[in-house]
């Protein structure tokens, strides 16, 4: 390859070099969790509960036992397994604990969940098993709503938990608000619910678990975005050592969130593996990922804001209620939702009063889990209205609105509590909207004849969240910091270990880029090694966009450390002070005209260690770790949308959608821009498609994608993007977190857009997804 | 109950047991081994168990055996020559990042390959209708499309600079 053609100033990071996970990927040689197969591998299925909520009178699986190929049959009691426990360090009156066992003991809360689960020959023999299973339930009035959960004398889901409620939170409540929006010129108001959504990896979740004698370990190969904290659940749900059990991540199919948790049936599985000293392989079918998996973003949101005459935001009072399903999920908890929104509301605004009181209720669907901007998309959506809605009753444009509340020094300390670094929110603005008026959009609008809208959406995507910022959360297990280990062979080429984990971010070329640049070495020199904890100390893995941020920071930081190691015993061999050396940029120390390569030095260190300074250990590694110190880095970004209305169904069509973007330093730029595209796809998709539903029973209404509706080509738009680029001041790289944001913006824009679409109808709409019917009536009445 | 089966799979022949309720894309995948082709949704819909039979795209979850005997059965796996080089279609996907995850990618190559081998003529739209027709959860689809675009853009150059160099 030639390499010059692809770096950029001579640098890797920066340019758009090949993808290294490319040429398996495309030769269909990756291999994904499903793609294993063991020798003497069985294939699990889980009984799944037929009732949203009812006691179990009894299980019983003789009968599974009988049908041929199947070869075992475990309920609850048969694998006594413990309970998963996610905690928040917060007082009873915030947070109510509840346990979830990994099969369902005595009571099911959702349909689909695990009671028990059936191993066989093949898996169409474990699917024959579930028909035979007999489990005798005691229905129970089923809790299916927020506000039915929340009803006065409704059924408990939890019985600990009072009110069905799992969180309770006001973290901030300014003095004086009420004056402030008693004497307010102007007060405007959004009441919206946002739908049930999937993340949707188009892989669901699988794994494949055995117990191996010799390293008397029990192999774990799942599609995780935290395989060290699968480890840890693991190993005490069976209980086990956690030296007894080994994680490891093979390619995935995309997680978005829904992977960052830890599974029941992950757990369930490795178990009945350890039972029966057998590889067990259980993979998620459709339907259960649709109805039995990790759900979220089902959210209720009541919110004013105050304005002054002249357009000035001066508060934000918010009532957020999160309907987190039936248990909270291990690390993050059903507070993952509710306190996102707490911390993060006042956006990009420069908003003097701020009360939220937020909450997670529970109900008898299935559970909740992070996923992709986690209630960001949702309160930057209430944010946005409340803007478009004051601009009206102002009189104002809403661009200008923005343009005046936005903040444009930095640091910026909110009413939130948070330190802003630098950014270029009005920047992003301005371009985004000089871009559709050159592009001749606004003149679109104005045709008469068309039903056309424009909307915007301006926010910022804290990325890197350190302990600190998880610690503000008062969560009891604090994720932030990555750890990273680098070791140079022989030949000069690295490893790297990495506790975050790609699953289609771009890991494997990324990281290897941001190393090439600190050791000058071409980036195919550099191998990335992830996903197994025998050989990453420790990690968090892949969320939160923490992954260059912290992650890179941590692989940069062990690759200038090796590389200081490299002078030293260049230094030494070269009879010089450390100070005259200097990596070279092209795999070597200099020294004035003296240059070792490193090679040479690799020979010393492993094969003539004698030759080493004194004191030095033989070898070339390197550790080195890193931490967010402060609130993290904020990416921003303004979304601008062209819609245009169909007035015989309904529909809506996007004409043009334009991302200016700003993530600090971009490592790649086409992986940038195809994270916002991705991200942007789905941020449409929660806008105007997607959403899962149950009847009054609590029955799934969405179990395949001819209900759950993924958008597909005919109706994602092309973007445009244009990148603006505020270096992040403390990443390794300037690097700001880029997964998310294209998720967080689209609903905003897309709302923003079709209520301007139907300015001229009196009707403003809220929810997502937009119903159709409620736009098909709007434009019928408005004509 | 077991059924004999004959399948040519990339040009290869195959004799197999197998019992009938087994599909396609189970026979493929893990009693050949030919894990490039991917499930995602067992009903027909996602695409990313898209493999051509006789040329054409077919989704390899709705399929048995059985339909297929005789048949030319083409999978991801026969695109790259032996050596590992990608073909045209795969390296244009590399280009334009048309793949982040990866796990789409198999069935959008062969709906791609098979489609442009019916239309080699196909404009953009065209090849976004028929991208249209498979899901994928991380790029927003446009990358694919201009994958697929500038492909059939190449492989009509190359065909008229084939002619012209026969007439001239
Ligand atoms: S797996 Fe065949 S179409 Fe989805
Ligand atoms: S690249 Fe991940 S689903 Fe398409």
């Amino acid at each position: 390859m030639n390499e010059a053609a692809f770096r950029k100033d001579g640098a890797w990071v920066g340019a758009s070099v090949p993808r290294r996970e490319d040429p398996r990927l495309l030769a269909g040689r990756g291999r994904f969790v499903d793609d294993i197969t063991l020798p003497g591998m069985l294939h699990a299925q889980f009984v799944r509960s037929t009732e949203a909520h009812a006691e179990i009178r009894s299980v019983d699986l003789a009968e599974v036992r009988a049908v041929p190929g199947v070869v075992a049959a475990f309920d609850a009691a048969d694998l006594d397994l413990r309970d998963i426990t996610a905690l928040l360090d917060r007082p009873a009156a915030e947070f109510v604990p509840t346990a979830m066992p990994v099969l369902a003991r005595d009571r099911v809360r959702y349909v689909g969940e695990p009671v028990a689960i059936v191993v066989a020959r093949d898996p169409y023999a474990a699917e024959d098993g579930l028909e035979a299973a007999v489990v005798e339930y005691a229905p129970l009035e089923p809790v299916v709503s927020d506000t039915a959960a929340l009803a006065p004398g409704a059924p408990l889901v939890h019985a600990e938990a009072a009110a069905n409620t799992l969180v309770d939170v006001s973290m901030f409540a300014t003095e004086g608000i009420e004056e402030t929006f008693a004497e307010a010129h102007t007060v405007v108001r959004v009441q919206t619910r946002t739908g049930r959504q999937n993340a949707l990896p188009l892989e669901t979740r699988g794994v494949v678990a055995d117990w191996d004698d010799r390293d008397e370990q029990l192999r774990v190969q799942t599609c995780s975005q935290v395989p060290h904290q699968v480890r840890t659940v693991l190993a005490r749900c069976v209980g086990l050592d956690e030296k007894r059990v080994r994680v490891t991540v093979p390619d995935m199919g995309g997680g978005f969130g829904q992977k960052c948790v830890v599974g029941r049936e992950e757990i369930a599985a490795a178990a009945a593996a350890l039972r029966l000293r057998r590889p067990v392989k259980w993979i998620e079918d459709r339907r259960d990922a649709l109805t039995a998996s990790f759900l979220a973003r089902e959210q209720r949101y009541d919110v004013r804001a105050a304005f002054s005459a002249d357009g000035e935001i001066l508060g934000i009072d918010a009532d957020v209620v999160c309907d987190m399903g039936a248990y909270s999920c291990y690390p993050f908890t059903a507070g993952i939702e509710p306190l996102m929104a707490s911390a993060e509301m006042p956006s990009v605004y420069t908003v003097p009063a701020y009360r939220v009181r937020a909450r997670a209720v529970t109900t008898n669907k299935a559970p909740t889990a992070p996923y992709r901007g986690v209630s960001r998309p949702q309160y930057v959506m209430v944010v946005e209205r409340l803007f478009e809605k004051a601009a009206r009753a102002l009189g104002l444009d809403a661009v200008e609105l923005r343009r005046r509340n936005l903040i444009t020094t930095f640091p910026y300390t909110g009413v939130n509590a948070v330190t802003y670094d630098p950014g270029s929110y009005l920047e992003s603005l301005d371009l985004c909207e000089a871009t559709l008026r050159e592009e001749g959009w606004f003149d679109r609008r104005a045709e008469p004849g068309r039903v056309v809208g424009i909307g915007f959406a301006c926010f910022s995507e804290r990325t890197g969240y350190g302990s600190g910022a998880f610690a503000q959360r008062r969560m009891a297990v604090v994720p932030g910091f990555d750890l990273s280990q680098i070791t140079m062979d022989l030949d000069g080429t690295v490893a790297v270990t990495t506790g975050t984990l790609s699953h289609g971010q771009s890991h494997e070329t990324t990281m290897a880029q941001i190393v090439a640049d600190r050791l000058g070495l071409p980036y195919e020199r550099v191998k990335i090694v992830q996903g197994d904890t025998d050989r990453i100390t420790y990690g968090w893995g892949s969320f939160a966009s923490r992954s260059i941020t912290i992650g890179g920071s941590a692989v940069a930081a062990a690759s200038v450390k090796l590389g200081e190691r490299l002078r030293e015993i260049a230094a030494h061999l070269l009879g010089t002070d450390l100070d005259s050396t200097a990596l070279d940029g092209d795999g070597g120390v200099r020294a004035g005209d003296r240059r070792l390569s490193y090679a040479e030095l690799a020979d010393v260190a492993y094969l003539r260690s004698h030759l080493l300074p004194k004191g030095l250990d033989p070898g070339l590694s390197a550790t080195a770790s890193f931490d967010v110190d402060g609130d993290g880095t904020f990416s921003n970004a303004t979304h601008g949308v062209v819609v245009e209305l169909d007035p015989g169904t309904g529909g809506v069509r996007i004409l043009r959608y334009v991302c200016v973007e700003d993530c600090g330093v971009a490592i790649h730029p086409q992986v940038v821009e195809g994270q916002a595209r991705g991200g942007i796809a789905q941020g449409i998709a929660g806008a105007l498609f997607e959403q899962v539903t149950y009847d009054e029973a609590g029955q799934p209404q969405a179990p395949s994608f001819m209900e759950y509706k993924v958008p597909t080509a005919a109706e994602i738009p092309d973007v445009r993007i244009e990148h603006l680029e505020t270096p992040c001041a403390f990443t390794e790289s300037g690097a700001k977190g880029a997964g998310e944001g294209g998720t967080i913006g689209a609903p905003a824009a897309v709302l923003n857009a079709v209520n301007d679409a139907l300015r001229h109808t009196g009707t403003e709409l809220d929810d997502t997804p937009i119903p159709r019917e409620s736009i098909f009536r709007a434009l019928e009445v408005g004509r | 109950m077991i059924q004999l089966i004959e399948l040519t799979v990339n040009g290869e022949r195959h004799d197999l047991a197998v019992e009938p309720r087994r599909t396609l894309v189970d026979v493929l995948r893990h009693d050949l081994g030919l894990t490039g082709t991917h499930v995602g949704c067992e009903h027909g819909i996602c695409g990313a168990c898209t493999v051509l039979v006789d040329g054409a795209p077919v989704r390899a979850c709705l399929m048995f055996p059985a339909q297929v005997e005789g048949a030319d059965i083409r999978t991801v796996e026969s695109l790259a020559a032996p050596d590992g080089t990608l073909n045209d279609l795969q390296q244009c996907f590399s280009a334009h990042h048309g793949l982040q995850c990866g796990f789409c990618t198999p069935g959008f190559l062969m709906l791609a390959e098979g489609y442009l081998a019916e239309e080699p003529d196909a404009t953009k739209e065209e090849i976004r209708e028929v991208v249209a027709s498979n899901l994928c959860r991380c790029t927003g689809y446009q990358t694919i499309v201009e994958a697929i675009d500038d492909c059939a853009v190449r492989r009509r150059a190359a065909l008229q600079q084939q002619l012209d160099g026969s007439t001239a």
